[in-house]
């Protein structure tokens, strides 16, 4: 039996405001989904949840990894059972090197019983590797050296999360708009690199609000999002249509979701 | 903001200092009474053997000591000066075993793996000679260059005149309370002094850590740097320092004459009962360069806030200051820079790291004085509070006199930054890995300034304190 995230009848709230109002979602290792929709939908707040971000509290329904409960576990063990979110503004955190930070996090997620204290990989075989995958990612050595988000441009920044996705090698991962903020050429090359490393061996949530980053993923599945609700789901074709003709008809196929969607964005000015 | 305080901290910058002391020469034992009087202060000279000067100076300090208020800002000082001794130390030595150290500072000492006859000799049980061959060819070195490193109480003999000249210069006995109370009753510390042109390249200190007998109690250093001259000297370390008194109070002078350049650094980490109060000034003369890098952990309350005073034009000052306030320890620390001539330059870096209700508060003061045009100084301070129970302050003062001048002030105040946890754990770290490399990276940019060994130390005992583990 293929691994498999499931996503069932999710409510989600930020500090006390509902966001998510019932997501079901069902993603088999090897199956690749594009989750798109209107900003404000819901989309990044469906990954924060699944990754375990102590700000966003499920009020309702549950995440299950191969059968697992995970909706109540720590975000680094869900990152031990294999999950992985690729962030759409990955914080910066100074003075610590990305080679270090990489090499923890490689350790704990290939060895998720490891406990504190014990070793980590070793520096000569975790730095060949991570040489090799920078190169492959057509990514200078040095910038291993560099300070983890730390004065990254969008580029760079999202590079680094497409490296972390090679380092560790997830079952699933989700992919909140690797895409934002890269020009066509950056564009070309994060797609060809998350094809070639998640290939049939990952399962990818990937939302985003282009079809760039579709083309060397095409999706088995498209989901849109509307109102903190997937409205319709349906294969490559939906996402195509979004693309070209944008949410309108979503919306006046949805009215309720619809206005649900409108009464968040006001509040939303309103805080 | 013009209110009694800020006046109080601008005449009186007082911090911590721990210093172990020197070896002192003199042989007899002896045990001052508790308490201080001008009896006690004529005693400790009398041991010393000291010229008239001093002893008149130490009087006259007791005097001051005696007539001034405590002060009236930083941390709540609740101490009876009538109950510490003042001078006690071969007897103190004598009685005290490894069975009295304290079990948390055993066993910080075990993890930091500091060897078991260093682990003794560092909580002041032992004295430990083993590196006197390495020192003495050290001092031989350095002798020829015309450096003068030794104990400032052998300095007080063998160099009275340089001595007289520059004791009490920078920081004289009424500049505040804590300073007159150690110019009374001082000793041990360091003197050093560089001649003109000498550079020296290694750090300095290194190689006196085991070669020091036990920390002091007020000790006293002084440091003059002569024209074009460079060294780096190395104060204290990071094992914890243990001592059966509750106050420390030091004072440390450092003279940059013109073209020189001086880095201090130290990282201090105290047992959990110290007051730890010491004031610290450079004096920076024409394109001189003072660096002070000053690191704080542990005691119960830490006053520290090292000084560089630009006199003459061309003077830089820089200042790299960070504290670790766990479990009932106030950190009050800062930094101080006075222009008093055009065309200096100053930078203050000041982090603070709060933990387990811990406090940890900024005070700095930058000064221009009228006529400084065209100096820059750049002010940044970072607080990182690990928990809720935790509390961070800032006390920036900025007196303005000249308005030609660029002052650029930055403050900034994090709780452990939940996104960055999350971040890391996202990744498959733990919270306690993740906090733990967020804290090392917040303190990086001080222990990249530190030499190899210290460095390494450092980052352990921050781990350690991550954990909980060191009272």
């Amino acid at each position: 039996m293929s691994d498999v995230l499931k996503i069932e009848n999710l409510h989600v709230s930020v500090e006390g405001k509902p966001i998510l109002n019932g997501v079901d979602l069902e993603l088999r290792r090897g199956e690749t989904h594009a989750l798109m929709g209107p900003n404000g939908s819901g989309k990044s707040t469906l990954g924060f949840a699944v990754m375990g971000h102590p700000k966003y509290e499920v009020t309702e329904g549950r995440i299950l990894l191969n059968d697992i409960d995970i909706t109540e576990m720590e975000a680094d063990e869900r990152a031990r059972l294999g999950l992985f979110m690729a962030f759409q503004r990955p914080i910066a955190i100074p003075g610590v090197r990305l080679a270090d930070f990489m090499r923890h996090a490689t350790t704990n997620v290939r060895n998720p019983d490891r406990k504190e204290g014990e070793d980590l990989i070793p520096m000569r075989e975790f730095r060949k590797e991570i040489t090799t995958k920078m190169k492959q990612l057509q990514m200078d050595t040095e910038f291993a050296r560099r300070y983890v988000n730390d004065g990254f441009s969008g580029g760079e920044m999202k590079r680094a999360e497409i490296l972390q996705l090679a380092m560790l090698q997830p079952k699933f991962a989700i992919l909140d708009e690797t895409d934002s903020g890269l020009d066509a050429d950056a564009v070309r090359l994060a797609s060809q690199s998350i094809a070639q490393i998640g290939g049939e061996e990952m399962g990818l949530l990937i939302i985003t609000h282009h079809d760039k980053l579709l083309e060397h993923n095409p999706p088995s599945h498209a989901h849109v999002m509307l109102g903190g609700r997937i409205v319709e789901s349906g294969g490559v074709e939906l996402a195509h249509e979004l693309h070209a003709n944008g949410y309108q008809r979503i919306r006046e196929t949805y009215p309720e979701a619809a206005a649900l969607e409108m009464e968040m964005q006001d509040e939303e000015q309103t805080v | 903001m013009a209110t009694d305080i800020t006046e109080d901290a601008v005449q009186s910058p007082i911090g911590e200092i721990n210093k172990y002391d020197f070896r002192t020469v003199s042989k007899g034992v002896f045990k001052a009474k508790k308490g201080l009087n001008a009896e006690v202060v004529n005693q400790i000279s009398d041991i010393k053997q000291e010229p008239d000067w001093m002893r008149e100076f130490r009087l006259k300090s007791l005097e001051i000591f005696e007539s001034k208020p405590m002060p009236k800002w930083g941390g709540d000082i609740e101490l009876d000066f009538q109950d510490i001794f003042y001078y006690l130390k071969p007897t103190e030595k004598q009685g005290k075993t490894w069975d009295d150290v304290p079990a948390e500072i055993k066993e910080t000492f075990e993890k930091l793996g500091i060897p078991e006859a260093e682990r003794q000799f560092l909580a002041g049980v032992k004295a430990q000679f083993e590196s006197e061959v390495v020192y003495g060819s050290l001092q031989e070195d350095l002798a020829q260059k015309g450096v003068i490193f030794t104990d400032t109480d052998t300095a007080l003999r063998e160099h009275s005149d340089l001595l007289r000249e520059y004791f009490g210069t920078v920081i004289p006995p009424h500049d505040n309370k804590f300073a007159a109370l150690n110019s009374a009753v001082w000793s041990g510390g360091s003197f050093i002094y560089v001649p003109p042109g000498v550079e020296i390249e290694f750090p300095l200190q290194t190689y006196f850590r085991i070669n020091e007998e036990s920390m002091g109690q007020f000790e006293r250093t002084l440091i003059i740097v002569d024209e074009g001259a460079k060294i780096h000297y190395v104060e204290g370390c990071t094992a914890p320092m243990y001592s059966s008194e509750s106050l420390h109070s030091a004072v440390v002078e450092v003279i940059c004459k013109k073209g020189s350049r001086c880095r201090y650094s130290t990282i201090q980490n105290w047992a959990n009962n110290i007051y730890n109060l010491v004031t610290k000034r450079a004096l920076a003369y024409a394109d001189a360069t003072m660096e002070w890098v000053d690191g704080n952990l542990g005691s119960h309350l830490t006053m520290k806030y090292p000084a560089v005073y630009l006199m003459e034009p061309g003077a830089r000052g820089e200042i790299l200051s960070i504290a670790f306030a766990g479990k009932h320890q106030h950190q009050d620390t800062g930094a101080k820079l006075v222009h008093c001539a055009p065309n200096t330059s100053g930078q203050i870096i000041s982090k603070s790291i709060s933990k387990d209700g811990g406090r940890g508060s900024y005070r700095g003061l930058v000064r221009v004085e009228e006529g400084a045009k065209n100096t820059k100084c750049s002010v940044v301070c970072d607080a990182l509070i690990l928990d809720p129970e935790s509390q961070t302050d800032t006390y920036p003062y900025i007196e303005i006199m000249e308005p030609d001048v660029s002052i650029g002030h930055e403050a900034s105040v994090s709780r452990i930054g939940e996104e960055q946890l999350f971040y890391l754990m996202s990744r498959g770290l733990s919270e306690a890995e993740a906090s733990t490399m967020i804290v090392n990276g917040f303190i990086e940019p001080l222990v990249k300034e530190l030499p190899m060994e210290y460095a390494v130390e450092l980052n352990r005992l921050i781990e350690l304190q991550m954990e909980g583990s060191v009272g």
